[in-house]
């Protein structure tokens, strides 16, 4: 909710991505779409993940694979969604 | 018609109070950016429909909204704040090094003559400045890399640099406080700092009057008097004369000297505000009595006010970036609570009224006095 109110967005995004699809392929294509998100979801410089989100593709957690493993073939042809999640918290 | 607007950060959105010159009517709008911490917002003295704000979470990070119209509408500016070179190691709770993290912005201080320029203070403790309107941050470097900036230790709130004080006569010179580093100055325009912590006396380290280590936890200054400046230490009201170079305890009769925030008066240079604090880990007030206590001789001399504020049963806290008054003729003093109240006295602090009840927690107040 938090994400798609900044970068103002009622919905799921599609987003055209070259070459692998992989979790770094799809966030550098969301944050280059939408700037706002910059920051948002990995840190600026390292890239890694912020620690209170998670990546759900297929009803797995990709959360911790490494950043340029290919996704699998359902999110590369849109057929799934690639979930960014805020982690539950808050008791 | 003259009126004020109060620009009002919680844990879960930011509020804007607006009423007339007359103070009695408030209309509340909000929440904006419901859900995150908004820990300041502040308007530029030079635009006051230009507005900051640091909006935070724990899942998401930090961002920086600008408003252009007085908090109506607003869009979000740069959010990447990179230390200078390398970062190195400050000192962790367990004495270990540790290395410099962003974490968020504490406090925005805009120039006082340019609405683009902006001075955000961060956790970890360091002074970032923009001078595009927030599409771009760059490091102060020459703060943390005073030669002490390794001994720094975070407090229990975290290694924030919290008070960003500018002085109105001199554009070279500024005072930023860090908890619990201490305070510091440049004569430079922030290119070199030095401490200024003379005069302080921490029990809670090691050597009490060491040069850095101590936790201030707020500092004001009235803008005719510069050199003059007012603190509240995490135990201590202190004042100095001389911009820093040498404090003294002016805690007076105060039941505790403990307590966040501090202001002065907007036309009484020596009229000076604080909210005590029953101790550091009794985080609310002595007794269940909400009470501002006044001292109308720079300290010392210290007098409750308590008409309209809660009598009894009353166990909030008043954080360090939660008071500010309006320079209208009938001075306005404001503060808001962790319980969410903010309340208002329009009469230099004689007398009191809750503006807003039910809040989430509040963690900064700033009053802009609109013409």
């Amino acid at each position: 909710m938090h994400l798609r109110t900044l970068a103002r967005v009622d919905d799921e995004v599609r987003l055209e991505v070259n070459g692998p699809v992989t979790q770094r392929a799809i966030l550098d294509a969301l944050e280059a779409r939408y700037p706002v998100l910059c920051g948002t979801i990995r840190d600026h410089v390292t890239h890694q993940r912020r620690p209170f989100l998670r990546f759900f593709a297929c009803e797995e957690d990709w959360s911790h694979e490494l950043p340029d493993a290919p996704l699998p073939s359902k999110i590369a042809s849109g057929a799934e969604p690639f979930l960014v999640v805020g982690a539950m918290a808050g008791g | 018609m003259s009126g004020v607007r109060l620009l009002v950060g919680t844990r879960k959105g930011a509020f804007v109070l607006t009423s007339d010159g007359k103070r009695t009517e408030w209309e509340v709008s909000g929440p904006f950016f419901g859900g995150w911490e908004m820990y300041h917002l502040k308007g530029s003295p030079a635009d006051p429909d230009r507005i900051y704000a640091s909006q935070s979470s724990g899942w998401f990070g930090q961002l920086v909204q600008r408003s252009n119209d007085g908090g109506k509408t607003w869009e979000p500016v740069g959010n990447k704040f990179t230390y200078d070179g390398v970062p190195g190691t400050h000192q962790w709770y367990d004495g270990t090094p540790h290395p410099w993290e962003f974490k968020r912005v504490w406090h925005l201080e805009p120039s006082l003559a340019d609405p683009d320029t902006v001075y955000a203070g961060v956790e970890d403790a360091a002074l970032f400045r923009t001078t595009d309107g927030g599409q771009n941050w760059q490091e102060l470097p020459g703060l943390r890399g005073h030669g002490s900036g390794s001994q720094w230790s975070p407090g229990a709130g975290g290694l924030g640099l919290h008070t960003i004080v500018l002085d109105p006569t001199n554009a070279q010179r500024m005072f930023i406080a860090i908890s619990a580093a201490g305070a510091f100055r440049t004569d430079d325009g922030g290119t070199s700092w030095r401490p200024i912590n003379k005069g302080l006396r921490s029990e809670q380290i090691a050597n009490p009057t060491a040069e850095v280590g101590h936790c201030v936890h707020r500092i004001a200054m009235h803008p005719s008097q510069p050199n003059v400046l007012f603190m509240q230490k995490h135990w201590d009201i202190m004042r100095t004369d001389d911009a820093g170079d040498s404090w003294r305890e002016v805690s007076g009769n105060l039941p505790t000297d403990f307590g966040f925030v501090i202001d002065v008066h907007a036309h009484e240079p020596q009229t000076i505000y604080v909210v005590p604090i029953k101790s550091d880990s009794e985080h609310y007030p002595m007794d269940g009595q909400l009470r501002v206590f006044r001292s109308r001789s720079g300290g010392n001399d210290w007098e409750p006010l308590t008409k309209g504020l809660p009598e009894k049963d009353c166990y909030v806290n008043v954080l360090r970036d939660a008071m500010a008054v309006d320079r209208l003729d009938s001075c306005g003093i404001y503060f808001g609570t962790t319980g969410g109240q903010v309340y208002g006295s329009s009469d230099s602090g004689d007398t009191w009224a809750p503006i807003v009840r039910d809040l989430p927690a509040v963690l900064s107040v700033e009053a802009q006095t609109l013409k």
